[in-house]
């Protein structure tokens, strides 16, 4: 479909239209409600402020005694701590996965697929969370979270892994290197580009996941952004600036990550879905 | 093991079940409350505390003690930090307030406290069946004998005791569901508060042909449509005495008891009254139309008036209170829900602190010191308390409720039984989805499956 | 793969041990509580304690009309969000491979919702979907139209939240059809250019047909999201008015919420079985059907 001329200028201005009316539009109407006052932002339209009200942005931050700033903490200790352990444990499984072809690993594959569809039972990991004190600790949903977190990310690597030529590990072999030092010495760098995916990728889910700590990580001092955001809607319901400037708030790591790794998230995500 | 096993499965699934159904009903005390501890029946209470068995509630510590206090964040804290520092000032003893999150979250913090022996000296607790469900008398101070529940109102008893044991004291003052409606709109068109559920008909239809709202729906928070047939329990059981007892039984059901189902036909009556936007409308907004004045009933629960205070502090005053009107003007009362519950754990290292603690704030001195910050909802249920003259105009107006006997606590202090999908069967009543008729059965299929979740005998 | 010929040297090396970190987690966190499940979704439990009670909240579940109307209400959900993933994710996919000039502006104004909190999307739309005061149907109104009651109207609220989704979700279905159009040899286009078919054929004759992987991606990954979705439902109507946007995850939810610990089992059970008997066939075929061609 190599448009030219009229037809491709049509074609790209009818592409923008759209593209405002159905993505521009809602940021917008979030962004200038989230700067009016309170009786301007009941009226829920995209009128620009009669004046811009950055104050809204301070009460979120302070309302309940710092509730969201605290709760940004946990998510990101939540983040950081997954990925961390995410990305060593899913390396490892997907570099041995890739090299080894026996009956065990057509078995660990149907289970890495499985992990990927079936959703988790909930009550049962809370009483297995219970049983080994980790319930409602960051701990616990940390692991939860690298659990459910592990079949995409070892996909990603075990897929990744089949583009490393095994006579870099052969050489190795010949020099004498122990599996460890050759693993974490010459593998786990190879596997940079697919890391940082699994890094940007897994940590916007895990930023944005609502459900685990809903049931994994609750009570107020453990409030994560999402379920802060989340419980802000009921306190906040006559008061949609605050509720917005709080969405604003929560959405800005995942714009800056947006910003900055734009190529590389599209581009991993296709590599590791495709083939995955 | 199985004996005992059944027994925490009732008292968990319970705590969490019914307190689902409560806060879904928003049923939040304002109110301090207080716990006492009577230590003869717990030997670990009375090891503690040799001087226990003297009243020593005038006594001061010399060394200061601190309780800690677990209430629920949802509840305004004011009022009871006033009255914990003047505890603080007679007794030396520290109040630490250690706010848990409502709801059921909140409820399953309680029971895993409880369960894993970690409860606060203190906790706040709605009373009724939640807190029965928390199995009390296992976990809590009996305070049956204590001087200070003397004071305490009759009809609160009940909702705190087990076996004829009681074992929370109330903190602060009741509330009822009832319809808060603007009397300024009513004074303009002349209306009078209706005694009869024909006349709030008749009120309705004169305040939509001038152009208002009748009845505010507020049904985006599921919860406030549950108020119609939840405020009509005092009506329903002038009819049918017995229904509590009966319902929790498995002897009457909603769909089967003309009285009960008339609860959910009232509720459907009220569609064509209602604001256009009610199914998108929510508690908060529904309160600004109340107080403005474009919608003009709103059944609710009257701690709603405490919200109203917060945001609206010049209009508080509009606001009036009645009873749901039953059919007949004879029959019609006021449905009445208690104030919560505070209760000593039992296994706690302060028991004596404790019920000193209670001794005070229990008392008309101490509910006195409450009203100083948090203006109560509705009467007290502590003898010789009485309401500040700054009280709301509202509960001024439910007085008579009380002096002439017409009210009647709310069905959940008196069963164990609320069904957890009441609030989406009532939005489906009150919104014209389903029938009244269909969903009274559909409401008794949803207790009956709590109640099998319980182990409810007779199920 | 290479062929199963590891030397007993190599197989030291690529140890299974390595999978043991990994193992542990999964097994403790995710398989074991998958398999506990069948047991404790027959009984009544309150997490210490639980009385065997056989497939009592199974029929409970079937039974109820709050419980089962979820089972509606999910597949119809899969099936919309997946399908409309699939036609606009590969519309997009088409138009943002070929010679727009604004083709990267586009691509990331298309993913870019992907990345946003579920909540925040789920907040930010029911209020624009307000019946009287939101801006779409203020919109609307501008164009003489009144617009429905978006999410209080049982006949399209379901609908309004998996167009929600869709608009979120959109942008990762484009991503991988993108990535599998880009994939396809140029050549064959050459070829097809010689002998002189238009855009329509290309779609029909190549694009199409070689996109299926990616296609089959898609269909599965949006179709058990779709099962599984909770978040936008619970962020913008918990499931009602009434019941009528519960799906089978927001019906778990509320089981455990009300402490009914047993029978929000039994719907992970239901919901696990149907993912599996959905998911795994449907896989099989897609991957079928990518052979044949």
């Amino acid at each position: 479909m190599k448009l030219k001329g009229t037809k491709r200028i049509v074609f790209e201005v009818i592409a923008i239209v759209l593209s405002i009316v159905i993505f521009w539009v809602p940021f917008c109407f979030v962004i200038v409600n989230s700067l009016k006052n309170k009786t301007d932002a009941a009226q829920l339209d995209l009128s620009w402020p009669t004046s811009l009200q950055w104050s809204n942005y301070k009460e979120v931050l302070i309302a309940q005694d710092h509730m969201v700033i605290r709760s940004f903490v946990n998510s990101t200790l939540i983040t950081l701590l997954s990925i961390a352990i995410l990305v060593v444990v899913s390396a490892m499984t997907g570099y041995v996965l890739q090299r080894r072809n026996d009956r065990w690993s057509g078995i660990i594959q149907f289970l890495v697929l499985a992990g990927l569809m079936i959703p988790p039972a909930v009550v049962p990991t809370i009483w297995v969370l219970d049983s080994i004190h980790l319930f409602k600790t960051m701990s616990g949903i940390v692991l939860v979270e690298v659990a459910l977190g592990i079949s995409f990310a070892v996909m990603l690597y075990r897929s990744f892994m089949a583009t490393i030529p095994r006579e870099i590990d052969e050489a190795a072999i010949v020099d004498g290197c122990g599996s460890m030092r050759m693993f974490f010495q010459m593998i786990l760098p190879l596997l940079m580009p697919v890391t940082s995916t699994v890094i940007v990728l897994s940590s916007v889910g895990i930023y944005n996941d609502f459900v685990n700590p809903l049931y994994f990580f609750p009570g107020a001092k453990n409030a994560t952004i999402q379920l802060t955001l989340y419980n802000f809607t009921s306190m906040y319901n006559t008061s949609w600036n605050l509720l917005f400037a709080d969405i604003i708030l929560i959405s800005l790591p995942p714009l800056i990550l947006f910003i900055f790794f734009n190529k590389k998230i599209v581009a991993g995500m296709t590599a590791g879905a495709v083939k995955g | 093991m199985a004996q005992s096993k059944k027994k925490t499965i009732l008292a968990l699934t319970g705590a969490v079940l019914l307190t689902s159904a409560l806060t879904a009903c928003g049923s939040n005390n304002n109110n301090g409350n207080a716990a006492n501890a009577n230590a003869n029946k717990s030997p670990d209470a009375a090891t503690e505390s040799p001087a226990a068995t003297s009243d020593a509630s005038s006594e001061r510590y010399e060394k200061p003690v601190t309780l800690k206090l677990m209430i629920d964040n949802q509840t305004s804290t004011e009022g009871i930090k006033a009255v914990a520092d003047e505890i603080e000032k007679r007794y030396n003893i520290k109040t630490e307030f250690d706010l848990r999150p409502g709801g059921d979250e909140g409820d399953n913090l309680v029971k895993t406290r409880l369960a894993t022996g970690e409860m606060d000296d203190l906790s706040f607790y709605n009373s009724g069946s939640l807190f029965k469900a928390l199995q009390p008398e296992k976990y809590f101070l009996d305070l049956t004998s204590e001087p200070f529940m003397q004071n305490v109102v009759d009809s609160f008893l009940p909702t705190v005791s087990v076996d004829g044991k009681t074992y929370a004291a109330p903190s602060g003052a009741s509330q009822a569901g009832a319809w808060l409606y603007n009397k300024k709109v009513y004074a303009e068109l002349g209306l009078s508060v209706p005694k009869t559920w024909d006349e709030l008909k008749a009120n309705n239809e004169k305040i939509k042909a001038a152009g208002k709202t009748a009845v505010i729906g507020s049904y985006k928070d599921s919860w406030t449509s549950q108020l119609i047939v939840l405020a009509d329990y005092a009506n329903v059981t002038a009819d049918a005495p017995t229904f509590a007892d009966d319902f929790t039984n498995n002897k009457a059901k909603f769909a089967d008891t003309p009285a009960a189902l008339r609860s959910f036909q009232k509720l459907a009556e009220m569609k064509d009254y209602m604001n256009k936007d009610y199914l998108a409308t929510t508690y908060d907004q529904a309160l600004k139309m109340l107080v403005d004045g474009t919608g003009v009933q709103y059944p609710m629960l009257t701690f709603a008036l405490s919200n109203i205070f917060a945001t609206y502090p010049d209009k508080i005053d509009d606001i009036g209170v009645f009873a749901q009107p039953a059919d007949s003007a004879d029959k019609t009362a006021l449905t009445v829900w208690m104030p919560a519950g505070i209760a000593i754990y039992k296994d706690g290292k302060n028991v004596e602190a404790a019920k000193k603690w209670i001794n005070f704030f229990a008392s008309p001195e101490g509910m006195a010191l409450l009203a100083t910050k948090a203006k109560p909802e509705g009467p007290y249920v502590i003898k010789g308390a009485t309401l500040p003259n700054d009280a709301y105009a509202g509960v001024k107006e439910m007085m008579p409720y009380f002096d002439n006997g017409n009210n009647a606590p709310a069905l959940e202090f008196l069963s164990p039984l609320k069904g957890p999908s009441l609030p989406q069967l009532t939005v489906e009543v009150g919104a014209g989805m389903k029938s009244p008729e269909d969903n009274a059965k559909a409401y008794d299929k949803d207790v009956e499956k709590q109640a099998k979740q319980l182990g409810i005998a007779g199920w | 793969m290479q062929k199963a010929s590891l030397t007993k040297a190599s197989k030291r090396f690529y140890t299974y041990k390595f999978l043991l970190p990994a193992g542990i987690i999964y097994f403790v966190l995710f398989l074991l509580p998958t398999i506990m499940s069948f047991f404790f979704s027959m009984t009544r439990w309150d997490l210490v304690d639980w009385d065997f009670i056989g497939l009592d909240n199974y029929k409970t579940f079937f039974s109820e009309s709050s419980l089962n109307i979820g089972f509606r209400n999910t597949l119809i959900y899969a099936v919309v969000t997946c399908g409309l993933k699939v036609v606009f994710g590969l519309l997009l996919g088409v138009a943002l491979t070929s010679g727009l000039r604004i083709k990267g502006y586009l691509r990331s104004v298309v993913f870019f919702p992907t990345l946003l909190s579920t909540i925040a999307v789920g907040i930010a739309f029911s209020s624009m979907m307000h019946p009287t005061q939101g801006l779409i149907n203020k919109s609307l109104a501008l164009a003489g139209i009144v617009g429905p009651d978006w999410l209080g109207d049982t006949s399209i609220a379901l609908l309004s939240v998996a167009f929600v989704d869709v608009w979120k979700g959109v942008g990762m279905a484009t991503v991988i059809f993108i990535a599998g159009i880009m994939s396809i040899p140029e050549e064959y286009y050459e070829a097809l250019q010689i002998d002189g078919g238009n855009a329509w054929d290309r779609f029909k004759h190549i694009t199409n047909p070689l996109v299926a992987p990616a296609m089959n991606s898609v269909i599965i990954l949006a179709f058990i999201g779709g099962l599984r979705s909770f978040d936008l439902v619970w962020a913008m109507t918990k499931g009602g008015p009434g019941f009528s946007t519960d799906l089978i995850a927001s019906i778990i939810y509320k089981q455990y919420q009300g402490g009914f610990y047993g029978l929000s089992t039994a719907g992970n059970v239901i919901l696990f079985i149907g993912v599996s008997l959905l998911a795994f066939p449907l896989l099989k075929l897609l991957s079928k059907r990518e052979v044949d061609l």
